[in-house]
């Protein structure tokens, strides 16, 4: 129920006053009120909850758990003997 | 898809499932506190891939079992008037209240629609000014941007026959509920990713400086999960206990603050019962009065019906992790998703009926 999915804006309007967009889930368009994650862009993602977007991606911090898992990786090759 | 399919790697899922039988060194009871984290748990098979020292508990972060039998049979009694179009989300419809759910409703003739989101239901009311069209607010933190923006929305453009049937509950009253109940086992919390892109970490500080229990915030997915688990196992072996976020990809320690901003505008904290559990004080939102136009509660005069669960039915302790669904003697047999007797069985987002869907019996 809290489930919220990330996105792509493919565009993004004004309607009454309030900042909403189009967003892309694979495929799948739908309206989405943008208003508070008003700093995001077409092109980027953003996490999407019943219509309502709730937050950026951050595509650096999305970057990071593969880093750590590189490092894992090593750590287990290090210690097969 | 991006920023799902990747989550999902099978090899990267096993390095870290090794990485935490590496670290876990004693016994460790964690709780994943959402009913999304629990269904993924359950549906990828995590807790069998992490080592058996290592148990999951299975919180009560499921919106839709937790809402109580009364608040579905005042939908019910509200969806029920004539010139009412009824709106929710679609996993409500087949939770069962004391005078049935809201399907039955629905093919006995009223106006039962499911929407994808509560600012449809606004669209609906602007389209149909002669119906009175009531939303079901349910939800935590991260519906709650959503339903307060419907509200605040339907006020600003004088949408007189739009309202809300509030029931949002909050985590943090419930998860210090959870540590200060007798028999408590959590020893560690997987926090509630979403929420948390809403409300940022800093309620989750004030809970780990008094109980001193490690939360992990964590996403969804089972990767995300897999290091949620070992972030938690680290800390709990290392015997810290600190807020730490594994999910930074979209939650900021300061959660999103012009969110936080409209919904203060227009709901206030109030006390809220759970179904399984009962009321916990300060747990949920209401509307405000300045909302009391948009307030289904105050529109529509609404009997306080008495309501009574099954006594078999151990939801309440499974929902503070003290049991798990095989505890329950009814459960698979009374109790199955078509006939549920309590709270975790409603949703497929609750444990038993996550246990039930994928084979657990």
């Amino acid at each position: 129920m809290c489930l919220a999915v990330p996105g792509r804006v493919t565009e993004t309007y004004r309607e009454n006053d309030v900042l909403m967009g189009k967003v892309d889930f694979s495929g799948v368009s739908r309206r989405v009120c943008l208003e508070h994650v008003a700093d995001a862009r077409v092109g980027e993602y953003v996490l999407v909850h019943v219509g309502f977007a709730l937050s950026r991606v951050d595509a650096a911090e999305a970057a990071k758990i593969f880093e750590a898992l590189a490092e894992l990786r090593q750590l287990g090759e290090l210690e097969v003997p | 898809m991006k920023y799902l399919d990747e989550y999902r790697d099978g090899a990267s899922a096993k390095a870290l499932a090794e990485a935490i039988a590496r670290t876990a060194r004693h016994e460790w009871s964690l709780m994943e506190v959402c009913g999304g984290q629990t269904h993924s748990i359950v549906k990828y098979g995590i807790d069998r891939v992490i080592p058996p020292t290592v148990e999951l508990l299975h919180g009560p972060g499921c919106p839709v079992c937790v809402t109580p039998v009364e608040m579905i049979d005042r939908a019910h009694a509200v969806a029920a008037r004539p010139g009412v179009v009824f709106c929710s989300f679609g996993d409500m419809l087949r939770v069962p209240g004391s005078r049935g759910d809201l399907f039955s409703l629905k093919a006995r003739g009223a106006d039962v629609r499911i929407v994808y989101s509560p600012l449809d239901a606004l669209r609906l009311a602007t389209a149909h000014p002669d119906r009175q069209v009531v939303f079901f607010a349910i939800g935590f933190e991260t519906t709650a941007p959503a339903n307060a923006m419907a509200a605040w929305q339907a006020k600003r453009q004088g949408v007189r026959n739009f309202s809300l049937l509030v029931s949002q509950v909050l985590v943090p009253p419930m998860l210090s509920s959870i540590l200060q109940a007798p028999g408590n086992r959590v020893q560690a919390f997987l926090g509630p990713g979403h929420v948390c892109t809403v409300m940022g970490t800093h309620e989750y500080e004030a809970i780990v400086e008094r109980y001193k229990v490690p939360i992990v915030i964590t996403g969804f997915e089972p990767l995300d999960l897999l290091q949620g688990i070992l972030l938690a196992v680290r800390q709990l072996e290392e015997g810290r206990a600190e807020v730490e976020n594994a999910y930074a990809r979209v939650v900021a320690a300061d959660g999103n603050r012009s969110a936080r901003t409209l919904v203060g505008e227009v709901f206030e904290v109030c006390d809220r019962k759970w179904r399984g559990i009962g009321i916990v004080p300060k747990s949920g939102l209401r509307l405000r009065y300045e909302y009391r136009d948009h307030d289904a509660e105050r529109l529509f005069e609404l009997e306080d019906l008495e309501t009574r669960e099954s006594p078999q039915c151990v939801s309440g302790q499974i929902l503070k992790g003290v049991k798990k669904p095989k505890d329950c003697p009814a459960f698979g047999k009374a109790c199955t998703p078509d006939t549920p007797l309590g709270a975790t069985m409603v949703s497929s987002e609750g444990a038993c009926a996550a246990y039930y869907a994928y084979g657990r019996r």
